[in-house]
């Protein structure tokens, strides 16, 4: 995986239906590829909230995709990681 | 429904009662809709409320109803539709309202949860069609989820950056009882957040350091109620401002600092001033392509500030200098009360000789039946108590050059997402608001025909509407655009068949006249604006008329087309 021009966001996410549909039909329709897309409830206390994070490749546009995002109402929070030790790198193995 | 022994303080509701209860306690007095399989619970229901409906003749109709109502008071309003089509069809009105931030609640029927997803007859996923035009929308799963999602809906499509949402309840849910101990309170518009006074100062520090500042005024200004400050701000700076489009009427037309609508069919003085200014202070505005042409040779001296209450707007299409996030209302109120106020005569003076010098040509202004001529002598038939919607396309274009606007909310049109058919609607929808107002809806014959059904819903509720058809037999402004631009070759955009607009009005119950076909066209245009109820007034124009200037889409707003002065 060429991570070099990568970055990550990890998000915190209302753990309903339909929620994943916002947040990557947002990316979609924006012209904004998703290159990874990993989401799980939270494990332990806050089992009605999910993580999700966000591979993305294109950091021109990154900060509008971040305040388009922040603007959903199932998004609690959004940030940007380092991709050291990401979920994506370790599990590269599922993905040959 | 049978009758629960009385409870203390409990209610007991069917999910469909307790909708229109919580629908009734935000203070909607009208919903615009069509029933159908799928709601057939709201609909009896509605039956024993206060709320009145207004039966449209197709469920667009009833979104661009609903839209009217929402632009001419700045409160949500609701519009009902039922599964499948039902739904589908609102979905141009719900996406129009996106665009142009109007707060929208459309509320669906949708088949019962067990049959969801074996395409059961009438259903269709509206969670993922409305999904891309919201701000936000819901599928409800239970009749006590209710409670949290309609007061959230109106909170949501009132606060910050306005705009619709959707809400589809499956005929189960609306069918379930509930017994509801305490009721909640109805959702209303979040105060805004503090603005950062700091940067207010920086604002006002830049400007003074400016020599050619100018304002750019949106509709921003209008959903913030803010036009008093902004003239107030304006006036104390003496800076000359531009509307956008959606902001026509935030200045009145006359104002000494107006400059008009910039852009596409902006005044080429409009244009060029913005080529010079050397500050442009963006208030409430998005820049849309319309308004700015070509991006990167849009204001190509000046610095940016950015106003808006939407953070995603900031640096969207354009990097701004300074940019504010706030309320635009707030950050004019709080500039108008730091500011020491100044003038300008060197760029005052300037700007005039821009003025004089390239001036808005209202070529046949003076002619009944010339465009201009037919939009100036109804506007010195009425006064500023009118209100005003368009459909989309020459006319809107000829209206929003040439009518004089002169206050916040007279006029209603589809900005954004450019809805042929929006004005007939909207027009019956800011009657219904305030009938104490006389609804002007100037239209085309191609445009009226998109959703000319709506005929019928205005002789019904007996609006004063009168509707105004500028006629040239022809989709005008995509016949403007292939003689320019595709070499005259003309394709598509003559109807060929002649409609009777006078014969199909009065077939729905309008009373109507045909201009060109009467002896004396001024006196029947007047005696038909001025008598109350719907009228169709067909008013013949030449095919060949133009709106102009023109820039090119996708050009430099300096490059236009045409509309010089003699």
């Amino acid at each position: 995986m060429n991570t070099k021009t990568m970055s990550l966001l990890k998000l915190t996410v209302n753990n309903h239906p339909g929620v994943l549909s916002h947040v990557c039909g947002l990316f979609a329709r924006r012209s904004y590829n998703l290159e990874g897309v990993m989401v799980r409830p939270i494990v332990g206390g806050e089992s009605h909230r999910s993580r999700m994070w966000l591979l993305v490749n294109e950091e021109a546009r990154l900060q509008q995709l971040i305040r388009q995002t922040e603007k959903l109402v199932d998004v609690i929070s959004i940030e940007q990681h380092g991709l050291e030790g990401s979920v994506f790198e370790q599990t590269e193995g599922f993905f040959v | 429904m049978t009758n629960p022994a009385p409870q203390p303080r409990t209610q007991q509701f069917t999910g469909a009662q307790l909708l229109i209860r919580l629908l009734e306690r935000q203070g909607v007095t009208h919903i615009a809709g069509i029933p159908g399989g799928a709601n057939l619970p709201m609909y009896d229901a509605l039956t024993a409320s206060s709320i009145k409906h207004v039966l449209a003749r197709h469920e667009q109709g009833a979104g661009f109803i609903a839209q009217g109502m929402a632009r001419a008071s700045g409160a949500a309003q609701v519009c009902f539709a039922s599964s499948g089509p039902g739904a589908s069809n609102l979905v141009t009105a719900v996406a129009d309202a996106k665009l142009d931030s109007v707060p929208l609640i459309a509320i669906t029927g949708q088949v019962p949860q067990a049959m969801i997803g074996t395409d059961a007859f009438q259903e269709i996923d509206t969670f993922g069609l409305m999904l891309p035009i919201t701000k936000h929308n819901w599928m409800v799963r239970s009749a006590a989820e209710l409670l949290n999602v309609i007061p959230q809906a109106f909170q949501l499509a009132l606060s910050g950056r306005p705009g619709p949402v959707s809400i589809d309840i499956p005929k189960d849910v609306q069918n379930e009882l509930i017994a509801v101990d305490v009721l909640p309170e109805p959702g209303v518009c979040k105060p805004t957040e503090m603005i950062d006074t700091t940067l207010v100062e920086t604002m006002l520090t830049q400007i003074w350091q400016a020599q050619r500042p100018v304002l750019m005024t949106g509709g921003g200004i209008v959903y913030a109620n803010a036009a008093q400050a902004l003239i107030e701000f304006a006036e104390k700076l003496d800076i000359p401002a531009v509307q956008t489009f959606m902001g026509l009427g935030v200045l009145p037309a006359k104002h000494p600092l107006s400059l008009g609508m910039l852009g596409m069919h902006g005044a080429r003085y409009t244009n060029l001033i913005l080529e010079e200014c050397d500050l442009l202070v963006g208030l409430g505005v998005r820049f849309d392509d319309r308004a700015t042409g070509r991006i990167a040779d849009f204001c190509p001296r000046a610095k940016i500030i950015h106003v808006d209450i939407d953070h995603s707007e900031i640096d969207k299409l354009i990097p701004s200098a300074l940019s504010i996030r706030g309320d635009v209302g707030e950050v004019l109120k709080a500039a108008n009360t730091m500011l020491s106020p100044n003038t300008r005569p060197i760029w005052r003076s300037r700007v005039e000789q821009l003025k004089q010098s390239y001036p808005l040509v209202l070529d046949g202004a003076d002619e009944l039946f010339r465009p201009y001529g037919a939009i100036k002598t109804i506007a010195a038939l009425l006064d500023d108590s009118v209100n005003i919607t368009t459909d989309v396309g020459q006319h809107q274009m000829w209206v929003a050059q040439a009518y004089p606007f002169n206050r916040p909310r007279q006029w209603a049109s589809s900005g954004g997402l450019g809805t042929m058919g929006f004005g007939l609607p909207a027009a019956i929808g800011m009657a219904l608001a305030q009938p104490e107002r006389k609804v002007i809806c100037f239209s085309g014959d191609g445009s009226l025909m998109m959703n000319l059904q709506e005929l019928a819903t205005a002789a019904e509720q007996n609006l004063d509407i009168k509707i105004v058809i500028l006629n040239n037999q022809h989709l005008g402004l995509v016949r403007q655009q292939q003689t320019l631009f595709y070499a005259n070759n003309l394709s598509a955009v003559k109807f060929h068949a002649k409609v009777d607009f006078v014969k199909a009005a009065e077939a729905m119950g309008l009373q109507a006249i045909d201009l060109g076909a009467v002896e004396n066209p001024h006196d029947e245009l007047k005696n038909a604006l001025l008598q109350p109820g719907p009228w169709v007034i067909n008013l013949p124009i030449c095919a060949t008329e133009m709106v102009y200037p023109m820039v090119a889409p996708g050009g430099a707003n300096r490059d236009m087309i045409h509309g010089e002065s003699a």
